[in-house]
């Protein structure tokens, strides 16, 4: 039998999916980590972003930022975290790895998003006597949503696809169950969980596309 | 600074650590560095001839970009474990699996910089009697360059941080002492290793810049007052 044959006995056996190694708690795990992460990064990145691309200062701080961060292993970031008394905290080392790994793609994002919408919208906007507040919260998120939208998207991917990393420091979440099928010779069981991965990325993906669009979206012109 | 003792002590930053294992330290940063270039030679080696075959029609680029783009959410622990069969415990399964991850840069940049050859330069050589072979080497890829070098630069950048993910087939050069460090909580270790990661990735950053400077002159003569290229150079494409 191939290799999709036997990914699919795997999935299809119930064993598989029930215990401390099971899919549903590995599931579980990821969900919890990579969501808090996202949220975490979000509450985080998402104002500073928008305020500095609102004022237009510490523009090369923004856009540079993730540029550095793309320059940081995740990996080492965790590891970093699992010798610190962190170690203890649970769940904690791989969202604060998460988190840190986040921030800056989405700040950059939201960064450019904000310094992308038409300088004469905005100075229309200011001389009709708009506030800074309104300014940013009227014209320039409106505006700027569909690039922090796809920012926010793609940090949600790759949280979840990053999350495996976790794994190799023995943290929880799917990763597990690719290790676990890495240390056996089990390829049907790694495929599996990449499987599983790419799954709930694209869940997570249609989710966010599904809240974006329940909010209206200013008028196409 | 910590002095003696302070490896006995488990100091985040031991001195005597860097001292006693510089071989150690060394190997794996050599290892780091040759498994990062060669991934991201053969990158750009695959990735030129995809860019070439994307810019022929809408029926080859959106495969070509689809798959690349793909690749790029298999994370990575899967990645390398999915290879394991086809090359065993290797340096050449990392490579491979580097090589599928710059692609998603390297042809989208490649990309880019091809199209954004102005159509009149194009003509222009034309005109002047060039064939498509002598108008893609002379014209078109030297106008490429700066946007080619950007993708390079970040490409370089992320391997240099993925790299350390290939500890586990025991080939990820630096991450080969974070990964043990962290099981037996080797506080030293785990940050000299992650800080000469972060300190490779900053050094060629600085060294692709210092050829795309070499590479292209004209781009500085230019100016900063062109937007477009100046974006194109800063890869935000």
């Amino acid at each position: 039998m191939g290799v999709p044959g036997r990914v699919f006995d795997w999935l299809a056996d119930g064993a598989n999916w029930y215990g401390e190694n099971g899919v549903w708690h590995r599931l579980g795990e990821h969900a919890l980590v990579s969501g808090t992460a996202l949220v975490l990064a979000c509450a985080l990145a998402l104002p500073v972003g928008l305020w500095l691309g609102h004022t237009g200062r510490g523009g090369a701080l923004a856009v540079n930022l993730s540029n550095i961060g793309r320059a940081v292993p995740v990996f080492a970031v965790l590891a970093l975290f699992m010798v610190s008394p962190l170690r203890s905290a649970g769940h904690v080392p791989t969202v604060a790895a998460l988190v840190l790994f986040a921030v800056p793609p989405l700040l950059t994002n939201a960064y450019v998003g904000v310094r992308g919408v038409d300088r004469s919208v905005v100075e229309a906007a200011r001389g009709m006597g708009m506030s800074a507040g309104q300014l940013l919260l009227r014209v320039e998120l409106p505006l700027a949503r569909p690039l922090v939208m796809t920012g926010v998207r793609s940090a949600a991917v790759q949280v979840v696809a990053t999350a495996t990393i976790a794994a190799m420091v023995g943290q929880g979440g799917l990763g597990r169950i690719i290790t676990a099928g890495f240390n056996t010779y089990n390829t049907a069981q790694v495929v599996a969980g990449a499987l599983l991965v790419a799954g709930l990325a694209l869940l997570v993906e249609g989710v966010l596309v599904a809240v974006d669009r329940l909010f209206p979206r200013p008028a196409a012109r | 600074m910590a002095g003696q003792g302070c490896l006995v002590a488990n100091d985040w930053l031991c001195w005597e650590y860097v001292a006693s294992r510089s071989e150690e330290l060394t190997d794996a940063a050599v290892q780091h560095v040759w498994i990062t270039a060669a991934s991201v030679l053969i990158g750009l080696a695959v990735a030129v001839p995809l860019a070439l075959l994307a810019r022929r029609g809408r029926r080859w680029a959106a495969p070509v970009l689809g798959l690349t783009t793909l690749l790029y959410t298999i994370p990575s622990l899967a990645m390398f474990s999915l290879l394991l069969p086809l090359f065993g415990l290797s340096a050449a399964l990392v490579v491979t699996g580097l090589v599928l991850y710059s692609l998603t840069i390297l042809v989208r940049n490649t990309l880019a910089g091809l199209e954004a050859v102005p159509d009149e330069v194009r003509e222009a050589a034309r005109g002047m009697g060039y064939g498509p072979a002598r108008l893609l080497w002379q014209v078109e890829l030297p106008l490429a360059v700066p946007a080619l070098l950007a993708g390079v630069r970040i490409a370089t950048v992320s391997t240099v941080a993925l790299t350390t993910v290939g500890s586990i087939v025991g080939k990820g050069g630096l991450g080969n002492l974070i990964a043990p460090a962290v099981s037996s909580n080797f506080k030293a270790q785990v940050l000299t290793a992650s800080l000469l990661c972060v300190l490779l990735a900053l050094a060629a950053d600085l060294l692709l810049l210092g050829v795309q400077r070499l590479l292209t002159p004209w781009a500085r003569a230019a100016g900063a007052g062109d937007g477009r290229r100046r974006r194109l150079r800063n890869g935000e494409v």
